[in-house]
């Protein structure tokens, strides 16, 4: 067991492209790390650069407080877990899973009993003699991840491990991967694109784009905080609504109300009166106003055009118009950000989370309240979250 | 379907004409090989007297009499080492065309299937000379030797697609399980890529047992000759006598080790190993 340290890690390829620009990261004994962005962002790259696949072009890794940059991937004591598995299809998999301990001349009784000891953990005993194209896809992941922890190595990466699985057995391996880091806890790094994964499995995660990290927190400071348009909206889901706004005193003026300032934000935009920004407002932020009482705290009332509603059950989803006129500003602020980039990217429609009980129906207007202090106000040229 | 009972008549006719097409040549060979020197000539496909005579023949006289044996030996001995050399040469080749990125991939890869091309016939002359001046007249290296330079590309273009076929991130879990580069080569990717390499095998093989050319230039002697170059030499009881029944019986022999060798290792010339090692 031991920390990861990345110091300022870099990788640049043959034709002059940085897949990773000089990243800093610190991931502490035990601690379940995610890497998470849009894909080509350079997670899988970090990842790899860190087993010691991919050769570091500038910067410093350490693992247990040994500089490991020219080691190679069997000399760091480190075990990963591949997207599509990677099991050697011409072994059994009680030799898929001693296969490392093999190679490092652990005695065979001690291989036995580990592996045995493992397949335990997995559920995996009654398939130890079969070979891995007799496995379903589940038992395969967990074959995988049968290999990894035989080797009670220094840490676990895993590269996308779930993404390959159907979305009902994603959803249950997922708490089997955390109930596992969380009893074996070893020091993991696991590079996803989804963000759900990010934010139910992650001690923290590090948010990246283009190469470039841009936030490391626990995932609830991740989505309260974020400190950008970028992490704002690929974190949560459905994602965060980003309108146009202009400050005008204590007031910001959005395309569907006008809200009033928070102290806090006041100080965030300074004085500049006229100001133009982006705001960014949670679907959950927004509730049907003859459902609020008067316990959900400070709010602006309006009215909208409910264009579509989805019906989950548990919540309701009510899209509405934010009016065409501040689109463009909005669009260009996001696609600077990268958030074109990701699905369901429609800067015109507004999501809002409504409780179940909520009347709203398609093309009615409807009576809508937003809370006014769970505003987040961005920088509409760079993207970088205004706070005080 | 709608004409799969039709279609199927016809395919089985096609078959069968294409069957008898090519296994008549080889049982008018078997046949004649079991006439007798009386009735060789008699036209009958079914041998009216049967024996063993041909056969006897060859072998009698033991290795310093028989014609056959030692070109046997010579034949069996330089198509397997030819064999072995090649697929591992080749497998080192293709491994590295297939994974690794170096400048001049393409060209080595163009440069394979050039020679792969070129005539044989038009080095026989250059080699001709070039042997008796080094010495590698009339010996095994002097057949290997051409045999490796044609076998190879053969064998490498066989086993690159072959290594292409197998998942990258196999080696890369192999090296961090703790494998060398090569372990990893040895243990996962030769596993794997065996189907190709028995293919291979068996083609480099065949080349190398069936060549002529080669065999009959540059050897002079049983030293190294080999079988087909030795049937040339065959002589018949008397001056008067076509040795067609001896050839016949030795075209049989050397015909069973290449059934066998491919039978042998049919069942391993099987895709579908590498399935399950990742998501399918």
């Amino acid at each position: 067991m031991a920390d990861i340290v990345l110091d300022h890690i870099t990788k640049k390829y043959g034709d002059g492209y940085e897949a990773v620009k000089s990243m800093d990261l610190e991931i502490k004994d035990g601690e379940f790390m995610i890497l998470v962005g849009p894909s080509g962002c350079g997670k899988s790259t970090a990842l790899n650069m860190i087993a010691g696949l991919e050769d570091i072009s500038d910067g410093e890794l350490t693992i247990g407080g040994e500089v490991v940059n020219s080691r190679a991937p069997k000399d760091r004591d480190i075990a990963m877990v591949f997207q599509n598995y990677a099991l050697y299809p011409h072994m059994t998999v009680r030799e898929n899973m001693g296969f490392a301990l093999k190679l490092a001349k652990v005695d065979q009784k001690e291989i036995d009993r580990k592996v045995e000891e493992a397949a335990e953990t997995l559920d995996l005993t009654e398939h130890l003699d079969r070979r891995p194209a007799n496995l379903s896809g589940g038992q395969r992941q967990r074959v995988a991840m049968g290999r990894a922890i035989v080797r009670e190595p220094k840490a676990f990466l895993m590269d996308e491990p779930l993404s390959n699985l159907d979305a009902k057995l994603r959803v249950q391996m997922r708490t089997e991967v955390a109930e596992l880091q969380d009893r074996l806890g070893t020091t993991t790094v696991y590079v996803t694109h989804d963000q759900t994964e990010a934010m139910t499995l992650g001690d923290r995660v590090a948010v990246m784009r283009s190469g470039i990290l841009q936030q490391v927190d626990t995932p609830g400071e991740l989505y309260n905080d974020p400190v950008n348009l970028f992490v704002a909206g690929f974190i949560g889901s459905p994602s965060m609504n980003f309108v146009h706004g202009k400050v005008s005193g204590n007031e910001i003026e959005l395309p569907f109300a006008t809200l009033p300032l928070t102290d806090e934000l006041c100080g965030a935009v300074g004085d500049s009166d006229g100001r133009e920004v982006i705001a960014g407002i949670r679907p959950e932020h927004f509730e049907d106003a003859e459902l609020v009482g008067d316990h959900l705290g400070a709010g602006v009332t309006f009215e909208a055009k409910i264009d579509l509603v989805e019906s989950m059950g548990s919540e309701l989803y009510a899209y509405f118009d934010a009016g065409s006129d501040h689109v463009d500003k909005v669009e260009q602020a996001a696609s600077e950000a990268g958030l074109d980039e990701l699905a369901g990217g429609d800067t015109n429609q507004i999501v809002a989370r409504l409780a179940p009980e909520s009347k709203a129906h398609r093309g009615e207007t409807l009576k809508l309240w937003v809370d006014q202090d769970r505003l987040l106000l961005f920088d509409p040229e760079t993207g970088e979250r205004l706070r005080a | 379907m709608e004409n799969t009972g039709r279609e199927k008549t016809l395919w089985t006719i096609a078959l069968v004409l294409v069957l008898i097409f090519a296994l008549i040549p080889v049982l008018w060979i078997i046949s004649l090989s079991f006439k007798t020197p009386a009735t060789i000539t008699d036209q009958s496909f079914i041998p009216t007297e049967f024996s063993f005579e041909n056969y006897e023949s060859l072998f009698t006289g033991g290795i310093s009499e028989s014609p056959f044996i030692k070109p046997l030996i010579n034949s069996l001995g330089i198509a397997l080492i030819t064999t072995f050399i090649s697929i591992i040469l080749a497998s080192f080749a293709a491994y590295a065309i297939a994974r690794l990125d170096f400048p001049g991939r393409s060209v080595m890869l163009a440069g394979a299937l050039a020679i792969a091309m070129f005539p044989p016939i038009s080095t026989v002359g250059p080699l001709f000379d070039m042997w008796r001046a080094l010495g590698l007249y009339d010996t095994w290296p002097g057949l290997i030797i051409p045999y490796l330079t044609f076998s190879l590309p053969l064998a490498i273009y066989t086993l690159v697609a072959f290594f292409r076929e197998i998942p990258w991130d196999l080696e890369k879990a192999a090296q961090v399980d703790g494998a060398t580069p090569f372990q990893a080569f040895r243990k996962v990717i030769v596993p794997l890529a065996a189907p190709g390499m028995f293919t291979a095998a068996i083609l480099v093989f065949i080349f190398a047992w069936n060549d002529f050319l080669f065999a009959i230039s540059l050897t002079s002697s049983d030293a190294s000759r080999t079988v087909p170059a030795a049937l040339a030499f065959f002589t018949g009881d008397s001056t008067f006598t076509q040795p067609t029944g001896s050839i016949a019986a030795a075209a049989v022999i050397v015909t069973v080790p290449i059934i066998i060798f491919v039978l042998l290792f049919q069942r391993r010339i099987v895709a579908g190993l590498t399935s399950g090692a990742v998501k399918g």
